[in-house]
C-alpha cells in the first residue's frame, strides 16, 4: 500500500469515529446530520460531512459538558464582526500543543531558541479566553526561551530592548514569531521608515494569520520574504495556514513555498458552487480535516478560503503530505447570510 | 538541596505558598499554574539550574513530581 493510501485509511477511520462521537454528544450537530440523512460512517474522505466554518460564529457547538470546558478560543474578527467560539477541554488543548510541536520540530529542532514575539505582551492579558493571536503566541512560545516582546502597547518597537536582546544572543539562532500583517506593518515598515537594518542571518521567522490586509497593499509572499531579508537579513521565513476553528490544522510552508499537510490533517478542494471535490491543480474552496477536535464538532470544516492542491508526497522540498497554496478569501465573505444558508441547506440540512 | 530549590522556584514562579508545592501539584489543576505561568516556571528552572529544557520536556513537565523526573535527565539529582 502506498504511503498516501495508508494515510487516507487512517484518517478515514479516525474521522468516522469523530463523526459518530459528535453525533451522540452534540445535539445541534446530530440534528444537522439527521435532517440531511447523512451517513455516519462513510467509505472515503470526500464523503465525511463538513460544516461551514462560519457556523461557529452563530452557534455554540461543543460535545463536552459545560464544566469540562477548559478554554475558549475566539477568532480574530475585526470590530463589528462576529467571532467564532471554540470550546476546548483539557485533552483537546493538550493534543493541540503536542501537534504543534510535532509539526514544528523538524523545522526548529528540539532545542528551544531565544525568541522574539512580534507582538505586545498585552495580548495574553485575559488568561481564560484567548484570541487567535494569544493562542498562537502561547502555542509557539514552547519553542522559545528568553521571550522578548518586540512591541509596546501602542505598537511601537522597543528598540532598546531589541538591541539588548540581540547583543545577548548575538551568536545564537533566534526564533521570531508573529502575525503576517503585524510583522509587515509594525516591524518592517517601522524599521524601513527609520532606516534601521538588522542582521538576523541565522534566525528563523514563523508567521501566520492570513494575507488579506497585505493583499490590499499588493504584498505577495515572495515580496514579504524579499523585503524582510533585505531589511533584517532573515533567510528562513515560513508562513503557516491554520484557523482557531480547527485544532490540529497547522499547515507549514516548506522551503519551496508550499503549505504541507501533517499526518493527522488533510485538505480537500471543492467547487465553490457545486461543492464537488476538485482534482489537484484546480482552485476552489478549502475543506480542512483533522483528527484532533474531540471537544467540539470541528473535524471537518469548509473554510471561506480559496486554494489549490499541487500534489501529494512529491514536493521537491522532500516533505511529505499533500502540498497546496492559499489564494485568499472568497470575495465578500462577510456578506454571507444567504449564500451560507444555501450552502448549509444543501449540504447538511436546514437548521438556521 | 535541589528538592527545596525546586520547591522555591515553583512557589516563586506560580505565586503560591511553598506548602502547596507537593508531588501531586499538577499543571492546570490550580488557576495559578496555567499556560502563561508555565512559561515563567520553565524560564526560572532554566535559569536557576543553569540548564536549557528541550521543547518536549517543557510540555511533559506536568507536575512537581514529573519536574523532578525530567531534571534528572539534566543531571540534577534529588535524594
Amino acid at each position: 500500500m502506498t504511503k498516501s493510501a495508508d494515510k487516507q485509511n487512517y484518517l478515514l477511520a479516525e474521522l468516522n469515529e469523530l463523526t459518530k462521537f459528535h453525533y451522540s454528544h452534540c445535539e445541534p450537530y446530530k440534528q444537522m446530520l439527521s435532517k440531511s440523512n447523512h451517513a455516519l460512517e462513510v467509505t472515503n474522505l470526500e464523503e465525511i460531512p463538513f460544516l461551514p466554518v462560519q457556523l461557529f460564529k452563530m452557534l455554540a457547538l461543543h460535545s463536552i459538558e459545560e464544566n469540562d470546558i477548559f478554554k475558549v478560543l475566539t477568532s480574530s474578527g475585526t470590530t463589528g464582526q462576529q467571532v467564532s467560539k471554540i470550546y476546548l477541554d483539557k485533552d483537546t488543548a493538550k493534543a493541540q500543543t503536542k501537534a504543534l510541536v510535532e509539526v514544528m520540530t523538524p523545522l526548529l529542532g528540539k532545542k528551544r531558541l531565544p525568541m522574539i514575539m512580534i507582538d505586545t505582551k498585552n495580548v495574553l492579558k485575559d488568561r481564560k479566553s484567548f484570541s487567535a493571536r494569544g493562542a498562537g503566541i502561547l502555542g509557539f512560545s514552547n519553542f522559545g526561551r528568553r521571550h522578548f516582546y518586540l512591541l509596546h502597547d501602542d505598537m511601537t518597537i522597543d528598540w532598546d530592548g531589541l538591541n539588548e536582546f540581540l547583543e545577548q544572543h548575538k551568536d545564537e539562532r533566534v526564533l521570531l514569531f508573529g502575525f503576517t500583517f503585524m510583522i509587515w506593518q509594525y516591524f518592517y515598515q517601522a524599521a524601513l521608515s527609520k532606516g534601521i537594518k538588522l542582521n538576523l542571518k541565522d534566525s528563523v521567522l514563523i508567521h501566520g494569520g492570513g494575507w488579506k490586509k497585505l493583499k490590499d497593499q499588493s504584498v505577495s509572499n515572495e515580496r514579504f520574504k524579499d523585503m524582510l531579508f533585505q531589511q533584517f537579513g532573515i533567510q528562513s521565513i515560513h508562513n503557516y495556514y491554520g484557523m482557531v476553528e480547527q485544532v490540529g490544522s497547522i499547515f507549514v510552508e516548506c522551503p519551496k513555498g508550499h503549505l504541507h499537510t501533517p499526518v493527522y490533517a488533510d485538505v480537500i478542494i471543492r467547487d465553490p458552487l457545486s461543492f464537488q471535490p476538485l482534482p489537484f491543480g484546480e482552485q476552489g474552496l478549502i475543506q480542512v480535516l483533522s483528527t484532533l477536535p474531540k471537544s467540539y464538532p470541528g473535524h471537518s470544516l469548509l473554510t471561506e478560503d480559496l486554494g489549490t492542491i499541487h500534489g501529494e508526497d512529491d514536493c521537491s522540498c522532500g516533505w511529505k503530505g499533500k502540498y497546496f497554496s492559499v489564494a485568499g478569501r472568497i470575495p465578500k465573505a462577510e456578506l454571507r447570510g444567504c449564500s451560507d444558508t444555501f450552502a448549509f441547506d444543501k449540504k447538511v440540512g436546514k437548521t438556521i | 538541596m535541589n528538592q527545596q530549590k525546586l520547591k522555591s522556584i515553583f512557589a516563586e514562579a506560580l505565586g503560591i505558598e511553598e506548602s502547596q508545592v507537593t508531588d501531586t501539584l499538577a499543571y492546570n489543576t490550580i488557576p495559578e499554574w496555567d499556560s502563561v505561568a508555565h512559561m515563567a516556571l520553565v524560564a526560572e528552572i532554566d535559569d536557576q539550574f543553569d540548564i536549557m529544557l528541550d521543547t518536549d520536556d517543557v510540555l511533559d513537565l506536568s507536575s512537581f513530581a514529573k519536574a523532578k523526573e525530567i531534571l534528572q535527565k539534566y543531571d540534577i539529582r534529588f535524594e
